[in-house]
């Protein structure tokens, strides 16, 4: 598959533009076509395994016994649905917090030079390097001594620490895309650089503001490492350490585990359908002048 | 003024900074000039102090004791804690260099083949990633019917948080009683061992990860390929440069910004990529496998937690992240200026 990319452009040489041979055609969808059966599969495998009761993981070719059985038990008799819940607080605190804080630092470092703004763009991209081990022994302690872990703030202040910087160089990208002749006009008319950031260019942002939110919501959304540690008691769990639950050393849960699978996926894909277009610009917007 | 100059990269992608210098450069006398840059800069740090206290807090702070923490030999026992109203003083040492040279000198035995791995891993990821993903772009760039339907079903799995992803693709990798196993018998091909055997395993959690990376970098490497003007296209074209030719010297400087961006991002993600190793195979007990990142996680919350040592594989890990993004900017930056 990695010979795609120089392979292929060769078949439109000899035509005029925009045209294609039958065959290439062909070569086309049957590319396309594969490409997309393999990103299916895991999903479809995984809504199929949830479908077939407890023990239908164990046969996986069968395609018998469909039930909600499944379903019925995550809802209905373990945690999911709180920590569901736990997670969304989470994500949704991560994203405010990390949108709201990093916008205006975003803005600064797109249109103003001032003393310390190399360096700062420069640790906004090196913030994103920080390993988790570096920082959880010492946040670890910290939020200790705060009597803040196993806590949705705690764990919200910690992811704030990769999004914060996240946010700032995304948001600095997207702020570079708006003509500056739109910071011009409010400076004439009288408005203070904060100003035309908050009257002006915020309003301009919005999409950009909007992907920015979404991939904060997603990365704290998806995130393992802290929260298997931070969280202790079961009612505080994010789906994440909930989920590592059901399917362990001593327990095979996958019947539970794809029921959940599925009802986290069916929101994400719905939302990533509906937001799709919107991302593709926003990240070229973003990473294009990094 | 210095930094807007050094900085003409950046300064070319933003129109309104050229009209700065200008304005800057034709002063209203030395006390306007100052009293403005003063305004200037004392609204710029006043946007930017949020941020910065924050990260300071948040980052600065734990880097600290992360760093003061690997020049001692704490520990679990030695850490010193509060139970209920006791407290346990802490007790660790200061013991120098010793974990770096423990770590360095390769005596603790885990680093080198560690990192070997770590780098075959991010390497082969980021790889798989940006090819495919760019194969797929430049598909989905072309007049396809169905390119819409196509482009939401590769973008699927973007869609599926990675420990979602980590537990299906556990399950499918079952060695009794997986799918793909199944699949391979109804081929007539033997079971294989899927997480059990140290290069299968390997190559299960890469391909977990190029399963779960290609959309990001697709999606990107489209949005970079739409914004190539037409015209470049096909005024190569014209001067009968080849397909390849045209690959090679329109397609490929054409992506060069979005590229630079992604492939150092993704590089940096992949080296710490915690989810897919920890919960595909980490638990499982085959330290194989491991990536620097799951290890030094182990090191800190399995047995006997040695903050220490994990505090200083952290700080190693963040090392070598910087060294390679300072050469890899290097690198970039001297393309740049080779054009």
């Amino acid at each position: 598959m990695s010979g795609l990319p120089a392979g292929h452009p060769s078949r439109r040489g000899t035509r005029a533009r925009g045209e294609r041979s039958r065959a290439a055609s062909a070569a086309l969808h049957a590319v396309l076509v594969l490409a997309s059966l393999v990103a299916l599969f895991p999903i479809a495998f995984i809504a199929l395994v949830s479908l077939r009761g407890e023990s239908g993981w164990a046969h996986p070719m069968e395609m018998a016994g469909f039930t909600l059985a499944n379903y019925a038990q995550v809802l209905g008799r373990t945690g999911f649905a709180t920590w569901f819940l736990n997670s969304a607080v989470v994500a949704a605190g991560t994203m405010l917090v990390g949108v709201l804080i990093s916008a205006s630092a975003g803005y600064a470092v797109s249109r103003m030079r001032f003393p310390g703004h190399r360096s700062l763009m420069w640790s906004f991209l090196v913030f994103q390097m920080f390993p988790v081990a570096v920082l959880i022994v010492p946040l670890y302690n910290l939020l200790g001594r705060l009597g803040l872990l196993d806590s949705h703030g705690g764990l919200i202040i910690t992811y704030c620490s990769v999004a914060v910087p996240f946010c700032a160089w995304m948001l600095k990208g997207y702020f570079d895309s708006i003509p500056a002749d739109i910071d011009e006009a409010g400076r004439v008319d009288g408005l203070t650089p904060f100003g035309t950031f908050w009257r002006l260019i915020v309003p301009l942002a919005r999409p950009g503001l909007a992907v920015t939110a979404f991939y904060t919501f997603l990365t704290a959304w998806g995130e393992v490492a802290f929260a298997t540690q931070f969280l202790s008691s079961e009612e505080h769990y994010t789906l994440a350490v909930g989920m590592q639950t059901f399917v362990g050393p001593h327990r095979a849960e996958w019947g539970l585990l794809t029921a959940s699978a599925v009802l986290i996926m069916i929101p994400a894909g719905l939302l990533f359908f509906f937001a799709q277009k919107h991302l593709v610009a926003g990240l070229t917007a973003g990473g294009s002048k990094g | 003024m210095t930094t807007a100059l050094t900085n003409s990269g950046t300064a070319e992608a933003i129109p309104g900074t050229e009209r700065n210098r200008d304005r800057k450069r034709n002063p209203g006398g030395l006390l306007a000039r100052a009293r403005r840059s003063y305004a200037d800069h004392w609204y710029a740090w006043a946007m930017v102090l949020p941020v910065v206290a924050v990260l300071a807090v948040l980052v600065g702070y734990p880097l600290g004791r992360g760093i003061f923490l690997s020049f001692t030999d704490a520990n679990e026992a030695n850490i010193g804690r509060t139970i209920g109203d006791f407290e346990v003083p802490a007790t660790y040492r200061f013991i120098g260099f010793d974990n770096y040279w423990n770590i360095l000198s390769g005596r603790e035995g885990s680093f080198y083949p560690r990192l070997s791995w770590t780098v075959v891993w991010t390497a082969s990821c980021v790889l798989l990633h940006y090819t495919i993903g760019l194969g797929l772009a430049m598909l989905l760039n072309r007049r396809v019917r169905g390119r819409s339907l196509y482009r939401v079903l590769l973008i699927l799995p973007w869609a599926v948080p990675p420990f979602v992803a980590a537990f299906a693709w556990k399950l499918m990798y079952n060695t009794d009683n997986g799918v793909l196993n199944a699949l391979l018998a109804k081929a007539g091909v033997g079971a294989v061992d899927w997480l059990g055997d140290p290069l299968v395993q390997k190559v299960s959690v890469v391909a977990v990860n190029t399963w779960l990376g290609v959309p990001f970098m697709m999606v990107a490497l489209l949005g970079g390929l739409q914004s190539i003007p037409r015209e470049l296209h096909e005024a190569a074209e014209m001067d009968g440069a080849s397909a390849w030719q045209r690959f090679r010297n329109v397609t490929l400087p054409g992506l060069r910004p979005v590229s630079g961006t992604v492939v150092l991002l993704g590089t940096i993600w992949t080296f710490n990529m915690f989810p897919i190793i920890y919960l595909v195979i980490g638990q499982a007990g085959g330290t194989e496998s491991e990536i620097l990142v799951t290890y030094a996680y182990r090191l800190a919350f399995q047995g006997v937690r040695d903050y220490a040592g994990s505090a200083s594989y952290g700080i190693v890990i963040l090392s070598l992240l910087l060294v390679f993004s300072v050469f890899y900017r290097r690198l970039l930056g001297r393309q740049e200026v080779a054009r």
